[in-house]
């Protein structure tokens, strides 16, 4: 999954592959679970006996027209089943990108004292092993002690290095992926064949893949339908048999294909594997369809104020001097610090100079060398080639570092960076040496067109509820600006269980994102769980999707993609079931003209002959699947709108289409096949 | 003035129908209100008698079992009296017992509410019959149907896990519904002329000299809870084309507003339980609209009269009335029609076998869709069954899993509707097809042909349906008919009551789905659009096939 996925729906060998499957998918015993499907396999079969032993069904002179509805039928399940098999030839082609990071590796077990290699397939959980740069982690696991970067392409497809180190959030780390510097010992967490790209390729494969509550009841329906129209179609003969009319078995099985509901009946799976699929190109891990298509329900959203809305406390707003230190100087030494920093904190602090008209000496910085920020540290800066050194850090850090050296603290240092805390923003301070000149006020930004994706969630009913650990003043102020439902101020992982919960005893279905291991049980409850992929083990243990990305603003586009996935599944299933009016206009009348020729007034189509109008639809019927398969894949065209809009649009489309398509395929198929019958 | 009569009945329906709607609710809602002070009285013993004094709600299983106990224990009755009716008392014109097979059919056909006739009252039932079987059974189904249709409009707009007390609402649907109407409509029919006697058959010496036996009875009674309990079941063979039955216009519009005003009310009265009268307006537009749609097609169908008459220079001016009562006309008589089919009442004032062929289709759609109105309490269930497939079906559309009335429709839910939409036309077509192939229903068909096949569609539509009009013309007193009508009256009622108490029963301890902006609304114009298509998509198109086979072949064929 590392090189950009292939887009295109019909890539060659997905195709190959698919054309053979569906083959391959015709044996009855598969066709069975298919039950709309199998009916008409069953008709096509008949048809083909009638066929091939005109004789026993006194078929004789029937044999052409009979062999035509055998092909159409047979197609028709060809059809049905290219479309599964092709949803599920995307799923493996991802698969098999998964499975070559899966090579058998060799691990450097800690066994008592010593080290002894092994092979990673007879790790098992509880194991200890010792991953050094350039090795890759033979299991999913935790860092028990160390700290590494971790290049995780692999499962991400995001090239930039993570850092994994011992304790808190970051200590999970996921087999296949290759550590790049430093050495971590890791305690594997999964047994061989239950690993995170084991899951993986599971549900990728669509091994795994359960009917969703939603798939099974509309599959009731359909099969009640199904039945329905055999009750008809059976009963028929021996009713028409009594005004003295002899209805033709294949014409009858040809009644019964095209009132049936095959077109949703041979695109259903292929709709929920496309469903499961889109999350997955979003580098959005689903653990089962159930959560896609729940994340569709979603009432209500809880996002995290950092990450998710905000960009988190780094952009500079202010730069406050302390002591005797002037504004322009301490701006300036603020701005040299940052020359060499490429952290967006570094970034933001050379765009204020610069919105601010400020100067300072670039080549000075630039001439220095770069001391890196350190999770030991916590600050940088550079040091100049005058020996000088400039760092900028954390107020403590900076304290501390500074009290080392035995310079002296400004008084107002601490008033004004508890009141920037205050205020929700991260005071940094800047020194030089021995002296400290002032302070960075990092303030925490919302990201651009966060306001308009909570107008649109507003839109389709979804509430969002922001947690934050800032105060409320800070909190409302965000809110505000980003224009969220509702906040909770100085949240602690316990409150977001107990809106969780109130919300759901209210009857709404809760979505949300998190990463440590204190968010696992809010994770738990919720009813979308999105966990981030650099996350704790214990948090992804619990969602019900991973986000391979860590990007949390992503909940919203999942919500988008499982109302897709249920509006797709409806607008397919009311455009099959309106199409019967015109197939029961071009078929009722055909087959009772010989008998009735009064028949003719039904026949509003004005279709060439009896023969041609009972092809013709069941040609319409047939290629009317293959047609929709990149609509089942991609899925109905979605804009956030409310509900009321969203139904009239789509029952135009796809009601009214679904009514009105059939009559105009059919009489232009039958404009084609009258030229022959 | 045709059109005009018309619109006056419907226009008198539409201002009863509402607060009709809102009294029941009151009776129904269990909260106290001021029919209780006026009914107490008479309750108060009864539920002291039968030792519901408590009465908790049931579950959906408890209720079912309650209101199947109760009609078996009145089958039983019943086939004990028809069988030995001749020993009992009122018996003045000495009439014998009733054959097996008939008994049969005829009680799965009161007690099911169908009221499908195999005999006719004036010979083959007793006064003391008439009174205690066919009468109170009229009382007893009426009761149970709208008792189980209240179960399941508490089902769908209430939380918990009870449907309410069977006991109760079945007593209640006595004592504050069809006793007191009955009582005010019996006595309006006795003044106009309807007779209410256990006087012995009048024999008359005619102009002629010749005598002829004229049969009277307690005529009245049984007339008004016919209507009211859309029963339909006459005292009389020809039901109300008999001038004791339905003597003059006035009765007869009486009679078809009492059939028509309480199926016509039940949507409002839901509505006041869904607490969105909104809602109830959905339902009763929807009903109304098809109504009017059947309506119109009988009538210019009838108005234009049978082109094979019209061809041989008979005055067609006031429309076909062949088989109609000169005393009614062609309006009142199609409107009739059209009312006593779509409330599955079943009584008629013509003969329905000789209508037109489209005007014969509009009886038969009216059954086979059963939800244009609809009879006591299932027209309603079967309404709110298709919008919950309407729901179902285009929900999807708006990008969330289907939910009615803030109740997600699961499989459980699907299952179970699927039971009771695969069940009518089950036994509607299968049992139709079997008659065909097999000489003891074949031989009982009196027309070749279209009309043949119209003749046992419509003798199974209206058993299924339990409607019980007769297209007449058709042989159907016998074993094989009786046995096998009266198969499909009882599959017709109980297989959707059960099924259908079991979608609530299964709803009702849902956690209920709050409503926003993002939700499928069903309370406007749209989703009565919505349903209106799902009743055609999946109700009616169904019978397309063999309603070509049957009405519309002979229409085509005789133009």
């Amino acid at each position: 999954m590392n090189e950009k996925r292939n887009k295109s729906l019909f890539s060659g060998p997905i195709v190959a592959q698919a054309l053979k499957a569906s083959v391959i998918k015709l044996n009855p015993a598969v066709m069975i679970k298919n039950p709309v499907m199998f009916v008409v396999e069953v008709g096509a079969a008949i048809v083909l006996l009638m066929t091939v032993f005109p004789g026993f069904f006194d078929a004789e002179d029937r044999i052409g027209f009979n062999l035509t509805v055998f092909l159409i039928l047979l197609f028709t399940v060809l059809f049905a089943n290219f479309a599964e098999a092709l949803a599920e030839g995307r799923g493996k082609a991802q698969a098999d990108t998964l499975k070559r990071t899966k090579k058998e590796i060799t691990a450097n077990k800690v066994v008592g004292s010593g080290i002894k290699t092994v092979l990673s397939t007879e790790l098992r959980k509880g194991d200890i092993v010792v991953v050094s740069q350039g090795e890759m982690i033979p299991g999913d696991g935790e860092v028990i002690e160390g700290l590494a970067s971790v290049d995780e392409s692999a499962i991400t497809g995001e090239s930039a290095p993570v850092i994994k180190e011992a304790g808190g959030d970051f200590n999970s780390v996921t087999g296949g992926t290759r550590v790049i510097s430093d050495s971590i010992k890791v305690r594997i967490t999964s047994d061989p064949g239950e690993t995170f790209i084991d899951r993986m390729i599971a549900l990728v494969e669509g091994a795994k893949r359960q009917k969703t509550p939603n798939e099974i009841a509309l599959n009731t329906l359909l099969i009640s339908l199904t039945i329905i129209f055999l009750i008809v179609v059976v009963t028929l003969r021996p009713i028409a048999a009594y005004a003295g009319i002899d209805l033709e078995i294949p014409v009858l099985i040809a009644l019964l294909v095209c009132l049936i509901p095959t077109t949703i009946g041979g695109l259903l799976s292929a709709i929920g594997i496309a469903g499961m699929d889109r999350v997955t190109q979003f580098n959005v891990l689903a653990m089962s369809g159930k959560a896609v298509e729940a994340s569709g329900d979603i009432n209500t959203m809880i996002l995290d104020k950092t990450g998710t809305i905000t960009f988190g406390n780094r952009m500079a707003s202010d730069i406050v001097p302390v002591g005797e230190a002037s504004p322009d100087e301490t701006a300036a030494w603020a701005a040299i610090s940052s020359v060499q920093d490429e952290t967006p904190e570094g970034r933001s602090v050379l765009e204020w100079m610069k919105q601010n008209g400020k100067t300072y000496d670039k080549a000075l910085g630039e001439g220095g060398s770069f001391v890196e920020f350190k999770a030991e540290t916590r600050m940088s800066g550079i040091d100049l080639k005058d020996a000088r050194q400039v760092r900028k850090g954390a107020v403590d850090a900076i304290r501390k570092w500074l009290s080392a050296q035995g310079g002296a603290i400004p008084q107002d240092l601490d008033r004004h960076a508890s009141r920037i805390a205050s205020e929700g923003g991260t005071p940094l301070a800047v020194a030089v040496d021995n002296r400290i000149f002032g302070v960075i006020y990092l303030k925490d930004t919302v990201k651009p067109g966060m306001r308009e994706r909570f107008d649109q969630l507003r839109e389709m009913g979804i509430k969002t509820i922001m947690c934050t650990g800032d105060n409320p003043l800070t909190a409302a102020t965000i809110a505000r600006e980003a224009g969220v439902d509702d906040f909770i101020a100085e949240s602690k992982p316990e409150d977001k269980i107990a809106v969780i919960r109130r919300e759901q005893a209210e009857g709404k279905l809760v979505a949300m994102t998190g990463d440590g291991t204190n968010d696992a049980p809010a994770l738990a409850q919720a009813d979308v769980g999105l966990a981030m992929n650099s996350g704790t083990t214990a948090a992804k243990e619990v969602a019900n999707m991973v986000d391979l990305d860590s990007d949390p603003s992503k909940i919203i586009e999942v919500v988008a993609i499982g109302k897709q996935l249920l509006m797709t599944r409806g607008a397919l299933t009311t455009f099959s079931i309106a199409n019967d009016i015109a197939k029961y206009f071009a078929i009722i009348p055909a087959m009772f003209m010989l008998a009735i020729p009064e028949m003719e007034a039904l026949n509003i189509m004005k279709l060439g002959s009896p023969l041609s109008a009972v092809l013709s639809a069941l040609i319409f019927n047939a290629i009317i699947i293959p047609l929709l398969i990149p609509l089942a894949m991609k899925g109905v065209a979605y804009r956030p709108m409310n509900a009321s809009r969203l139904l009239s649009r789509n029952l135009v489309v796809y009601g009214l289409g679904g009514v009105v398509a059939p009559f105009i395929g059919i009489k232009f198929i039958d404009l084609l096949v009258h030229v022959w019958i | 003035m045709d059109i005009l009569q018309i619109v006056i009945v419907i226009g008198v329906l539409m201002l009863i129908a509402k607060p009709l709607g809102d009294y029941l609710y009151h009776v129904f809602s269990n909260e106290p209100n001021l029919t209780d002070r006026v009914f107490r009285w008479v309750e108060k013993p009864i539920f002291a008698l039968i030792g519901v004094k408590q009465r908790t709600g049931m579950s959906w299983k408890r209720y079912a079992f309650s209101f199947i106990a109760i009609n078996i224990v009145l089958v039983a009755i019943s086939y004990a009296v028809l069988r030995l009716q001749s020993g009992l008392p009122l018996n003045p014109s000495d009439i014998g017992n009733m054959e097996p097979t008939l008994v049969m059919n005829t009680i799965i056909s009161f007690i099911t509410n169908t009221n499908l006739q195999h005999y006719s009252g004036e010979t083959g039932l007793t006064y003391f019959s008439q009174m205690a079987v066919i009468m109170m059974m009229m009382f007893a189904s009426a009761a149970t149907g709208f008792s189980v249709a209240v179960a399941f409009v508490r089902g769908i707009t209430s939380k918990g896990k009870s449907l309410g007390n069977f006991f109760e609402d079945f007593v209640k649907a006595h004592t504050r519904i069809f006793l007191p109407l009955s009582t005010i409509i019996t006595l309006v029919l006795v003044a106009l002329q309807v007779p209410q006697t256990l006087d012995l058959t009048l024999t008359i010496t005619t102009l002629q000299g010749s005598t002829q036996q004229i049969a009277i009875g307690p005529v009245a009674s049984l007339e008004s809870i016919k209507h009211l309990g859309t029963n339909g079941g006459g005292f009389f063979g020809v039901n109300s084309a008999h001038p004791f039955e339905n003597p003059n216009p006035l009765t007869n519009v009486i009679e078809i507003l009492s059939m028509w005003a309480l199926p016509a009310s039940l949507p409002f009265m839901y509505g006041r339980f869904a607490k969105s009268r909104k809602q109830g307006w959905v339902i009763f537009s929807a009903m109304m609209i098809l109504f009017l749609v059947f309506l119109t097609v009988a009538y210019t169908a009838e108005k234009n009269g049978n082109p094979a008459l019209n061809d041989l220079g008979i005055d067609a001016s006031q429309g076909s009335m062949e088989g109609k009562e000169v005393r009614f006309g062609m309006a009142q008589s199609v409107l009739f029609t059209a009312v006593t089919t779509a409330a599955t009442t079943g009584t008629v004032n013509n003969m329905h076998d000789t209508l037109t062929p489209l005007g014969g289709l509009v009886p038969l759609a009216e059954m086979m869709l059963n939800v244009v109105f609809g009879g006591k309490g299932v027209g309603l269930m079967n309404m709110l069954m298709y919008a919950i497939l309407a729901v179902f079906i285009c929900g999807l559309m708006v990008g969330r899993t289907p939910e009615f009335l803030g109740r997600k429709i699961e499989p459980r839910e699907m299952k179970l509707i699927a039971v009771a939409i695969l069940a009518h036309p089950f036994i509607i077509l299968a049992p139709t097809a079997a008659a065909f192939l097999i000489d003891l229903g074949k031989g009982s068909i009196s027309n070749s042909g279209f009309h043949g096949i119209t003749q046992v569609l419509y003798e199974y539509t209206s058993s299924a349906a339990n409607n019980g009009s007769g297209f007449e013309g058709l042989a159907d007193n016998t074993p094989f008919w009786n046995i096998s009508t009266g198969l499909v009256m009882f599959f017709g009622r109980y297989i959707s009551m059960i099924a259908m108490l079991a979608v609530v029963g299964s709803l009702v301890r849902k956690q209920w789905v709050p409503e926003t902006i993002g939700t499928f609304r069903t309370d406007n114009a749209l989703f009565t659009f919505l349903l209106i298509g799902t009743v055609i998509l999946i109700g009616a198109l169904t019978f397309l096939p063999v309603v070509v086979l049957g009405p519309i072949a002979e229409h085509l064929t005789i133009r």
